[in-house]
């Protein structure tokens, strides 16, 4: 049953046009993995699914409602959580009430401060520490539970593995293919091929703002990605509106 | 002995201001700015419980079960149909706003009480005092209200550390756009700091009007005792603005013992080198934003 | 951002005057030619009435500059205001003649405001605000105190008396109108310079002003000197015209409540938004003056209001790109472009 779908989505930041009529369609249990490189779009995609960026055109349905017009914090109370880039903890507030705060919303589910302790243990010693104490990769598992604690059907993660070492990036994803097996759909955004192409059933290219490939990770080879990833030297420049 | 009774007495009334100021703080937090009426709600609660007890009689003391949960409903309402709109409108419009408000309470309650001091009279109670020493005495009164006051600001503290609503509140303090992104909702936490800011600014409005007098433009003093608590004391914390607001009680009651005309000046001088020395405030919390 | 592509020649003139800015100059011009011969055709009261408009139009220029160009609300601008009055009456108790005291206290205040905006800049936004008007409050308290210059009581200035009020009258409200041509013409160069560019970019963007360059701090303090010292002309006029100080109202923070309406109603951040403001205000005055708190009333809500429906004030919704203005703040670039055809 398909999740999430946008049709013919458009954003601009001013005069920029960061995405162009962006059509995607998701289903449930998929793991999505967005590739691109710098500005190519991610981010901007997920800010048109989290809410935080309103389309200039097109709609954004989830579930089949129409949701182009909620708020984020709205879209969480419907079940789509973001784990934004950089984190964004609340650095004043310890680990736990990071992760209470994340559960304010009471959709029913299964997480809960235990269930994710289960799956990040190195936090749970943590607990006490404020938000602004922890290393990238404990900041980054936080953020990841303060979006599970809001039991999401569909979790949105941006470049989890940015500036973090390997090994904490294979416990990372670790506890993603953990949530993933339990039917909650993935949509990722990396810039790291290898432990993205390991989780995701899908693969979806972005350059300049439009989808230039997809496919399931299998499907496609090392030269296709590469020329989707840095565009094949004619389009390599930005589009703009006048 | 007099050095002691006006330190002493600045402490009293310090307690007083910090509850004045834990409203505009926790708004601060929340909003990034000022809410430039401020003392001039609590002024309203006062002229509020004025007439109540003109028309229904009795002591002034059974109208803060009256008039502090009307004045958290006036905030709340206050926070979805004006200050949310002007939050949207532009950095300098809460500003605006707020200022545009604050003339416009003042003079709507100058045009209906006139230019007069009022006071909110307890009986005995508003002249009755404990003798400490020969020189020493402390009123009952002020005593209460201290007490009340410092309890009040440990309880809203302990409902910020302690409880979920209080949490969503230093969250959307700390960051917005996460506080949103973890689906709590920005206009309910708005206004629910707003509704706690006028109704804790009504319990000091009706304070201060039992312990002295008020006058339909002392809302400006209010307001400016306030912000100098919150600025000696430092951001971040209710304790720092406790602090804060017994400081700038000492430097008033000290003031006036030096001389009468003093006491303000005296407190806006401390407030000054505060800001010459220690701009970010006396106890300033290194990493919290409530 | 946007490139324009060969094969299109382009032909770029920077235009620092559109065609109605130079009209509107004229228009300008010819009013102030026309105020300035204006005491020989009408009467004593009207120009007392007008000196009176002056003082507050000036008023709205300064703060114009600091909050609608500098981006900073301040709610203690009358401390100049203050100070000024009170400088001349010390300088006329100390045989200086009033009007020659004028430019001194002005200066004086222009300068005071420096080591004054080191204290205020260490606070920003909301608290700059709270803070300036502290400031204030200090001036007046110290102010009071002062027993030479009439303490809490205030004084009169009596130097002006030796002149037929006719006479006297009449040179302050030249006085007055000299203020304000030198007020609005030190706008205009401001804005015009580069530190006007910069203002207007860090009240556009602060930060990204300060990664191009832009001495953020310097340009603030500039527009808040700039501020102070054009509200000192107000003060100056205000005691030239009234004749009398008295600390409780000379800094008088309903002076900031004016200020702000002035502004807000005409267009802040507009070279003509205080000077429509400052008539909305002075026809809401005489009209409602008899009704005691009433105009303070509507006053406020009227700022609530406009603050919230009409952003842009009066002049900013009718003028919406600045086409009309004296003074033009984006210089104006017109391309003329040829594109070269195949043919
Ligand atoms: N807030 C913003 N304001 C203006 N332009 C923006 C903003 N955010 C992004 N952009 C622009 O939109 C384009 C897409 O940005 P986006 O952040 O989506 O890229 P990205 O693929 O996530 O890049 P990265 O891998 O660096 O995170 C870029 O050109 C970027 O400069
Ligand atoms: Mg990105």
């Amino acid at each position: 049953m398909t999740m999430l779908r946008l049709e013919g989505v458009t954003a601009n930041y001013g005069h920029l046009r960061a995405l162009e009529e962006m059509s995607l369609s998701l289903d449930e249990g998929d793991i999505l993995a967005v590739l691109g490189a710098n500005g190519a779009g991610k981010s901007t995609l997920l800010s048109l699914i989290s809410g935080e960026l309103k389309p200039s055109n097109g709609r954004i349905f989830f579930n089949d409602v129409d949701i182009t017009h909620l708020d984020p914090f709205q879209r969480v109370r419907k079940g789509i959580a973001l784990v934004p880039e950089g984190r964004h903890l609340f650095a004043s507030l310890t680990v736990e009430e990071n992760l209470l705060v994340g559960g304010s919303t009471r959709r029913q589910g299964s997480w809960s401060l235990d269930a994710v302790y289960d799956l990040f243990p190195f936090i749970k010693e943590r607990r006490r520490s404020r938000g602004g104490q922890l290393s990238g990769g404990e900041q980054q598992a936080v953020a990841i539970g303060r979006a599970l604690m809001s039991n999401p059907a569909l979790l949105l993660l941006d470049e989890v593995s940015l500036g973090l070492a390997p090994v904490i990036v294979r416990d990372l994803y670790g506890g993603l293919r953990a949530v993933a097996n339990e039917g909650t759909t993935l949509l990722l955004v990396e810039q790291d091929l290898t432990e993205a192409l390991g989780v995701a059933s899908q693969v979806l290219c972005l350059l300049d703002g439009r989808v230039v490939l997809t496919g399931s990770p299998d499907s496609l080879s090392q030269s296709q990605m590469i020329t989707a990833y840095f565009g094949d030297g004619e389009s390599a420049h930005k589009s703009e509106r006048s | 002995m007099v050095w002691t009774n006006a330190v002493v007495q600045g402490l009293l009334l310090g307690g007083l201001y910090a509850l004045f100021s834990v409203g505009l703080s926790l708004m601060f937090g929340v909003m990034r700015f000022v809410n430039l009426a401020h003392g001039d709600f609590s002024v309203l609660a006062a002229y509020a419980a004025y007439v109540l007890v003109e028309h229904a009689g009795g002591t002034p003391l059974w109208t803060f079960a009256a008039v502090v949960p009307m004045a958290a409903v006036v905030g709340f309402f206050l926070q979805h149909f004006i200050l949310d709109r002007a939050l949207g409108a532009g950095e300098l419009s809460p500003l605006l706003v707020t200022f545009g408000l604050s003339i416009f309470i003042e003079s709507a309650l100058q045009q209906g009480f006139g230019a007069n001091n009022d006071s909110l009279f307890l009986g005995p109670l508003s002249y009755q005092s404990w003798k400490i020493t020969n020189t020493l005495y402390l009123g009952r009164l002020e005593v209460i209200v201290f007490v009340v006051a410092v309890a009040l600001i440990s309880g809203l503290q302990l409902f910020l550390s302690r409880t979920q609503p209080g949490r969503l509140l230093r969250a959307t303090a700390d960051n917005p756009r996460a506080a949103a992104l973890s689906g709590v909702n920005p206009r309910r936490v708005r206004a629910l700091a707003t509704a706690i800011a006028l109704a804790t600014v009504a319990v000091g409005g009706l304070f201060l009007a039992m312990r002295t007098s008020f006058t339909p433009t002392s809302g400006s003093n209010d307001l400016i005792f306030a912000f100098e608590a919150v600025i000696i004391g430092g951001l971040g914390s209710l304790w720092g603005t406790l602090l804060g607001g017994l400081i700038l009680g000492v430097a008033q009651t000290v003031g006036s013992q030096i001389n009468p005309a003093d006491g303000i000046l005296a407190g806006h001088l401390v407030f000054l080198a505060v800001l010459a020395y220690r701009p970010q405030g006396i106890l300033a919390a290194r990493n919290a934003a409530l | 951002m946007s490139t324009l592509e060969a094969p299109v020649m382009t032909n770029r003139t920077v235009k620092r005057y559109s065609r109605n800015s130079l009209g509107a100059l004229g228009i300008g011009a010819v009013v102030a030619a026309v105020l300035v011969v204006l005491p020989a055709f009408v009467g004593e009261s009207s120009i007392n009435q007008l000196t009176q408009f002056f003082s507050f139009l000036i008023l709205a220029i300064g703060w114009n500059v600091l909050a609608g160009y500098g981006g900073m609300v301040s709610i203690g601008q009358q401390a100049y205001l203050g100070i000024a009055s009170y400088a001349v009456l010390y300088l006329s108790l100390h045989g200086v003649l009033s009007w020659w005291a004028a430019p001194i206290a002005i200066a004086f205040c222009g300068v005071l405001s420096i080591p004054i905006s080191y204290l205020a800049f260490r606070l920003r936004g909301s608290f700059f605000a709270i803070g300036t008007w502290v400031i204030a409050e200090v001036c007046l308290l110290v102010v009071a105190q002062i027993e030479s210059l009439g303490g809490g009581a205030g004084a009169s200035l009596n130097d002006l008396n030796r002149f037929s009020p006719n006479t006297a009258g009449d040179v302050t409200y030249w006085v007055g109108l000299a203020i304000v041509l030198i007020s609005l013409a030190s706008v205009a160069l401001l804005l015009r310079s580069r530190v006007g560019l910069a203002l207007m970019s860090i009240r556009d963007d602060e930060l990204a002003a300060e990664a191009t360059g832009v001495n953020v701090m310097r340009t603030k303090r500039i527009a808040y000197v700039l501020s102070a010292t054009i509200c000192a002309g107000a003060g100056v006029l205000l005691i030239l015209s009234n004749l009398e100080v008295q600390p409780n109202s000379s800094f008088s923070v309903q002076y900031s409540a004016f200020m702000i309406f002035m502004v807000l109603v005409g267009g802040m951040g507009t070279f003509e938004g205080p000077i429509v403001g400052a008539i909305v205000f002075f026809a809401l005055q005489q009209w409602l003056a008899a009704n005691g708190a009433w105009y303070l009333i509507i006053l406020g809500a009227v700022a609530v209001a406009v603050t919230l429906w009409l952003p842009r004030g009066v002049w900013g919704t009718v003028d919406p790109r600045n086409r009309r203005s004296l003074v033009p703040l984006r210089h104006r670039v017109s391309v003329s472009a040829t594109v070269e055809s195949g043919e």
